[in-house]
Formats: C-alpha cells, sequence, structure tokens
C-alpha cells in the first residue's frame, strides 16, 4: 500500500519536474557571470583553474563557510557518539605481515599524491577539498589494513585548529592591507601556470587540504571505534 | 524519432532526476534505516549530477587554461561546478552525522528496522 502511494506521489512530483526541466536547453551557454569569470578569472586571480579561483577567491567566503559546516558535522559526529557505552575491548588479531607492510609502504605514497593534489589545485584539476579527502582515505587504509593503530586526536585537533586559524588569518590580513573585503588577494599574482603564483590561493587551498584531511580522518576514526 | 530525439536531447536531465527519484523511493518504502541513509546519498548524487548538467555548454571542456590555447568560448561553466564542490562536502557531513545517529539509535533499541523503534513509525 505504503509502496502504491509513494510511486504515485512520486509520478506526479516527476511530471512537475519534467515540465519544468524541459524549459532549460541541454548544452546551451546561459550564465553570465562564468563566462566572466572564464574571461577575466587569469587576470584578477592568477589561477590556471577557474573553478578553484571560483571556490577560493570569489567565492572564498561561501568557502570558509563550507568548512564550518564540515567541521561542525565532526563536533556532531564526536558528540553523538562520545556518550556511548563503551563496549568490553576486544582482542585484536593483528594483521598479517603482508598486509601490514603494503599499509606501510602505501600510507606516505597516498600522503604525498594527497598533497599533491592540494599543492597544485590552482594549476590542475584538483584542491582542497578533494586532496583531502585522498589524505584521509591513507587513514582509513591504516585502520582497515594495519588493525590496532589510532591517529593521535590530540594532534588531528590540534592540525585542523591550526590549519582554520590560517585560513581565517590570510583573510583578515587581505581585509587589513589593501582591499575592502575577506580575503582580498594581496600577495604578487606571479606567472600563469608556475607553482608560485596566484597569490593566496595555494595557500588557503593548503591550510584547507589540511583542515578537510584532519577532519575526516577524524570522523572515521570515532566511526571505527564504535563499530 | 522524436521520441529518440527527446531522449538523446536530455539524457543527462533524465539520469539525474532517475537518481533522485530512486532516492526518494527509498526514503519513502524502505524500513532499515541503513537503507535510508543511502537512499539519501543516491538522492544527494541526482541533485549534484543535475547541477552539472545543467553548466554544460556542448562540446565543452573543463574550464582550466593549459599553455594550449583551447579558447575561452568551449569552456564549460564554472560556476555549478564550484557549487557542486561544495554540495559534495555537505553531502559527506551529512552522510557521518547520518551514519553516526544511526548508531547510537542501534545501541539505544537494538534494532535498526524503522518499524519497530516506535518513535518513529509513520
Amino acid at each position: 500500500m505504503r509502496r502504491i502511494i509513494s510511486i504515485i506521489i512520486l509520478a506526479i512530483v516527476a511530471l512537475g519536474i519534467a515540465l519544468c526541466v524541459i524549459n532549460i536547453p541541454f548544452g546551451a551557454s546561459k550564465t553570465k557571470v562564468g563566462n566572466y569569470y572564464i574571461e577575466k578569472g587569469r587576470e584578477q586571480t592568477g589561477a590556471a583553474n577557474i573553478v578553484t579561483s571560483v571556490v577560493v577567491n570569489y567565492r572564498g567566503f561561501d568557502t570558509l563557510g563550507e568548512v564550518t559546516v564540515l567541521f561542525v558535522a565532526a563536533i556532531g559526529v564526536s558528540t553523538v557518539l562520545a556518550t556511548l557505552k563503551k563496549k568490553t575491548k576486544k582482542e585484536v588479531e593483528p594483521a598479517s605481515l603482508v598486509l601490514s607492510t603494503g599499509c606501510r609502504f602505501l600510507f606516505p605514497l597516498i600522503l604525498f599524491f594527497g598533497a599533491y593534489i592540494f599543492i597544485y589545485g590552482h594549476l590542475s584539476p584538483g584542491g582542497g577539498f578533494q586532496g583531502g579527502a585522498v589524505i584521509a582515505s591513507a587513514f582509513l587504509l591504516t585502520y582497515l589494513g594495519c588493525r590496532g593503530k589510532r591517529i593521535s586526536e590530540k594532534r588531528s585537533k590540534i592540525t585542523e585548529s591550526l590549519s582554520g586559524l590560517v585560513f581565517i588569518v590570510v583573510g583578515l590580513i587581505g581585509l587589513a592591507v589593501g582591499g575592502h573585503y575577506f580575503l582580498y588577494n594581496f600577495l604578487p599574482k606571479g606567472v600563469l601556470f608556475s607553482l608560485f603564483s596566484a597569490g593566496i590561493i595555494p595557500l588557503i587551498y593548503i591550510a584547507i587540504g589540511f583542515k578537510v584531511g584532519s577532519e575526516i580522518a577524524g570522523i572515521i576514526d570515532k566511526l571505527v571505534e564504535e563499530s | 524519432m522524436n521520441f529518440m530525439n527527446f531522449i538523446s536531447n536530455y539524457i543527462y536531465y533524465i539520469g539525474a532526476f532517475g537518481l533522485v527519484f530512486i532516492g526518494i523511493y527509498i526514503i519513502l518504502v524502505k524500513r532499515n534505516l541503513i537503507k535510508v541513509i543511502i537512499g539519501l546519498s543516491i538522492l544527494d548524487t541526482g541533485v549534484n549530477l543535475f547541477l552539472i548538467s545543467v553548466g554544460y555548454i556542448s562540446k565543452g571542456t573543463a574550464p582550466i587554461f593549459s599553455k594550449i590555447d583551447i579558447g575561452i568560448t568551449s569552456m564549460v561553466d564554472p560556476v555549478p561546478q564550484a557549487l557542486v564542490l561544495t554540495a559534495i562536502v555537505i553531502g559527506v557531513a551529512v552522510l557521518a552525522l547520518a551514519l553516526s545517529l544511526a548508531i547510537r539509535l542501534y545501541h539505544h533499541y537494538g534494532t535498526l528496522n524503522l518499524r519497530k523503534i516506535k518513535e518513529q513509525r509513520w
């Protein structure tokens, strides 16, 4: 019965949405602001990747809010799981030699790849969030492969707080130095396509990478601990 | 012929809203909490796919400049991509919070079946 009602509701909603969407042409240029960013983005921000310049420079304040949402979610996960009654510690069987060696071999490589993704975020596809997710996946590998090892909660909290502070301080310096808005790009733009270019964008993305990596690793830590 | 034309023009929208409706259906019908969370995640993916396909421009490439000049006109809209970057991160946050709440519910009630959790019946 519930199934039939749900399908009828969905069919009505689908009809409404289809009537709306059919007026949006697929594959045509629609927004003026996107074209403006593509035309002026290189001169105004110095970044080759326009998505990065939108995320960090034009809409940097939104990105601060986004990072805050992730931070609040990490706090929420640890708060919800904190008051849970601790189960009796099960004896963890240590991983086999092959598994633990392979995991210790791969761990620095994955960290390195994540760092590459967020340092080159202004030149190639990638950025702080993606690189942070890759770094967190390295920690997930240690939880799956080298059983019994855990990341230090204190260190991950310190990394997270410091990188959040770097983001805000860089934004406030921009506000104080010359611009009239938060996250003003006060550093020199540099040569296009070189690593040290685009002013504050690489700094912000490195901070975001560390923050996202430590937050997602903390979430993984909490969830693995309870399971 | 007209129908096939319609399908090929709007295939991305159809796929995106297909995912959205699969997600809503799972949320409405399934009684296992983990399946409901999976439905939420599928719904999220569908919305992201829709936003990306709205920003697509025919024969466009990624909005990243390189030393080979590919021309400004053949780049897709960067704004929906930046929005979807935000949406993916929010989706991860929502998923983590929902899973931790599911763990709490399981510890409290001993089941994940929404029928048996009395306060959640509808």
